[in-house]
């Protein structure tokens, strides 16, 4: 049973509810009981006087690699590094091996993840058998387990029948989402990057911008047809802002997240062959970053997700073009969504958490996300002011594939308390 | 004269974008005085002398590698030849492994060869000894790069203000890419000829003109260097047929015609007769594809001993 914790004199930011404000809360049985001026008494005071006090944070895109990759990660290993970055929900994506792409498989993560007790662990079933782009995986049965969408992640759906038939589909299952992890492969070849004057340079093959946003494009036109909840993964283009904004302004039930890497590096920080910096999509331009700052501003993006894809170091360790693509960062997320929005004051701090809690719970049909009377006790402590280097050395990922190693950024997660037990403690760490 | 008191400096040659107007005069003054060796009848000079060089190639290569196993040679160093066919690394010993491998035999000097851009730029953090860049991926081919300028440079005594046109596949060519930067820093002007579809991205960010028409710029240059048709590194096929290509791009007698009377025509070999280039231009008098050869002799021994006076001056 979950102590009843009392969280004292801190600021809540609470942005479902419109709180924004010094006030206590107070969990009781692993629920919300009271946020305000508490004055009853608990097994656990905390004294969060100078911090802010926010609903549990939400990843909807995070790679535990488990099964078949565990030595790049867990699902165990994976949830630690979660709370540690204050996510007291995560959302797996399915391009395991073998991927998630049945009911069995969906089951074995969720039970990975109840077993770790750190963070509520979900995941995405594969859109397609074997993330093959060929059959349709068994979506109804993978909703029944309890998937909260569907994706083929790594890969786009190329074929256009493929996706609007899984679009079609999904449309009679309730509570999922369509996502896609947009990427033409005509378009994008072989490319390991961002087409552009640096990969010219750099002699590597690139990644046309327009393999994302025909994609998305043509997405956008399936969605028209068939009025499906369709989410776009990591958006990385100037142009794919524009194409997701349009589709909002007529209606159509799309939503989009974007990767802390995206809102902080461009292109040229591949000009040394450092391959922390291979992800995909890739790394893009000045002109995207400012195009994607905005899209977060006006309200274009919903979430911001982590796209924590952990890799070995020794997988690292290749020529650019061999090397797999992916950046570990879900102990530091917050710290660079705060480098990348709130230091140079694109949004503020509701919007921030906002767009870490309640808009990403309502993307995959979750009731997290606000501090409301009765809801789960997910709550997330942070010292929003605190400096820290970031030290992969003392991540909890498996993995330390991460750039950011060494940068100066702010804002230190104190406590994670998921489903009313505390978690993760900064004081225990 | 200033130029004898210039002191090398760098360890690896890796790619020409990164070195100045005057190191890259250094390397060609020093491969002049190099260029006598080859005529003496004891080849050899003993200045590698007890210096191991290892010709480390993941490609098929046969001039470029005979090059520097002769130049090795004639330097008096010992080489040793590793081929691999280059396969993705992920399975098997990686490059790391493999370089570090032949570092525990006691190497100096690491010839790599790669399909990947940047492999030798990789290797050259993660190793000590010296690494000269044979060619990567479409990167760079920097000893093709310098032997190029120093055949240009022999021939019309300085490279200030001439015309240089760069035919054929630039997309996926690294000589294209050395070309360009060797060139434009001894102060020739590069126009890149071939069809939209063989540019690379944003290539108008470098310091070159670019045409789709030979016709137009085979009038107005001073040199001509045709690029390999390289049907292995294209993927889909970027041009309708080959027949349509040569009819645009191919340097004919009839378009020679057109072409200055002292223009240079060059090619890094080697060469598809009757593809890109007429059997009866390659071998005809404006040719300097075997004078190419021969001073990439010269070339890539003044590189071996350089990096080996660098990775000195680094100690």
């Amino acid at each position: 049973m979950a102590k009843n914790i009392l969280i004292k004199n801190g600021t809540v930011i609470d942005p479902a509810n419109k709180i924004n404000g010094k006030a206590d809360v107070l969990a009781i049985d692993g629920k919300i009981a009271e946020v305000g001026n508490v004055k009853t008494q608990a097994d656990i005071v905390i004294d969060a006087a100078g911090k802010f006090v926010l609903p549990g944070l939400i990843d909807i895109h995070v790679h535990f690699r488990q099964p078949g990759d565990e030595e790049e990660e867990t699902i165990a290993s994976g949830s630690a590094a979660a709370v540690a970055g204050g996510f007291s929900s995560v959302v797996c994506m399915p391009n395991t091996d073998p991927p998630i792409d049945n009911d069995t498989s969906v089951e074995y993560v969720h039970r990975m993840g109840r077993q770790a007790r750190k963070t509520h662990v979900y995941v995405m079933g594969a859109i397609t058998q074997g993330r093959a782009g060929e059959q349709l995986a068994e979506m109804g049965f993978m909703a029944q387990a309890g998937a909260v969408g569907f994706t083929d992640d790594g890969n786009g759906v190329q074929n256009a029948a493929m996706m609007l038939k899984a679009l079609k589909y999904a449309s009679m299952l309730k509570n999922v989402v369509v996502s896609q992890h947009c990427q033409d492969n005509s378009l994008a070849g072989a490319g390991v990057m961002n087409a552009g004057y640096n990969s010219t340079v750099l002699g590597v093959p690139g990644i046309d911008p327009l393999a994302e946003e025909m994609m998305i494009w043509r997405d956008v036109q399936l969605v028209r047809k068939t009025k499906m909840r369709y989410h776009v993964q990591h958006i990385s283009t100037a142009r794919s802002v524009e194409i997701i904004r349009q589709a909002k302004a007529e209606g159509l039930p799309v939503s989009c997240e974007v990767s802390p890497h995206h809102l902080l590096l461009t292109d040229d920080a591949c000009c040394d062959y450092d391959t922390n910096y291979k992800v995909n999509p890739p790394l893009r331009t000045e002109a995207d970053i400012a195009a994607l700052k905005q899209a977060v501003k006006d309200g274009v993006i919903d979430a911001l997700a982590s796209d924590h894809a952990p890799h070995l170091k020794s997988e690292k360790e290749l020529e650019f073009l061999a090397a797999p693509f992916g950046i570990a960062s879900l102990e530091c997320a917050l710290s660079l969504y705060i480098k990348a929005l709130i230091e140079p004051k694109v949004i503020d701090w509701p919007q921030l958490i906002a767009m870490m809690t309640y808009q990403p719970a309502k993307i995959i049909s979750i009731d997290k996300g606000t501090l409301g009377k009765g809801k789960q006790a997910d709550i997330t402590v942070i010292d929003p002011n605190f400096e820290y280097k970031i030290d992969v050395n003392k991540f909890r990922s498996k993995s330390k594939n991460c750039p950011y190693d060494g940068w100066n950024v702010k804002g230190k997660v104190e406590y994670t308390i998921v489903g009313g037990e505390i978690r993760f403690s900064s004081r225990e760490n | 004269m200033k130029k004898k008191e210039f002191i090398w400096k760098h360890k690896h040659l890796i790619g020409l974008r990164e070195l100045s107007r005057e190191e890259i005069e250094h390397i060609l003054d020093t491969a002049a005085g190099f260029e006598e060796i080859s005529t003496r009848s004891v080849k050899k000079a003993p200045v590698l002398r007890g210096k191991v060089v290892v010709n480390l190639f993941f490609e098929d290569s046969t001039r470029t590698r005979t090059s520097f196993t002769l130049a090795a040679n004639r330097l008096s160093a010992d080489v040793v030849e590793f081929t691999k066919k280059s396969s993705s690394v992920s399975k098997g010993e990686t490059l790391l492994d493999t370089a570090k491998n032949l570092e525990a035999m006691g190497i100096d000097i690491v010839v790599i060869r790669h399909s990947a851009g940047g492999a030798p730029k990789f290797l050259s953090r993660n190793i000590n000894a010296c690494v000269v860049n044979a060619g990567d991926g479409y990167c760079e081919h920097p000893t093709q790069g310098l032997l190029d300028v120093y055949t240009i440079r022999k021939m019309k005594h300085s490279l200030q203000g001439l015309k240089v046109a760069i035919v054929g596949d630039i997309a996926h060519s690294r000589v294209a890419r050395s070309n360009i930067y060797a060139l434009t820093k001894l102060g020739a002007e590069v126009i890149l000829v071939g069809p939209p579809t063989l540019m690379p991205a944003k290539i108008e960010q470098l310091p070159v003109k670019v045409s789709y028409s030979l016709d137009d710029v085979i009038g107005q240059v001073d040199v001509i260097n045709m690029l390999r048709i390289q049907f292995e590194r294209m993927g889909a096929n970027p041009f309708p047929s080959v027949k349509e290509y040569s009819h645009n791009f191919g340097l004919t007698v009839e378009r020679m015609q057109k072409a200055k009377k002292d223009i240079l025509v060059m090619h890094p070999g080697p060469i598809n007769r009757g593809l890109e280039i007429e059997s009866e231009v390659a071998d005809g008098p404006n040719s300097v594809i075997l004078q190419q050869v021969q001073n990439g002799l010269a070339v890539r021994m003044a590189v071996l001993f350089l990096v080996n006076q660098g990775a000195m001056v680094k100690k």
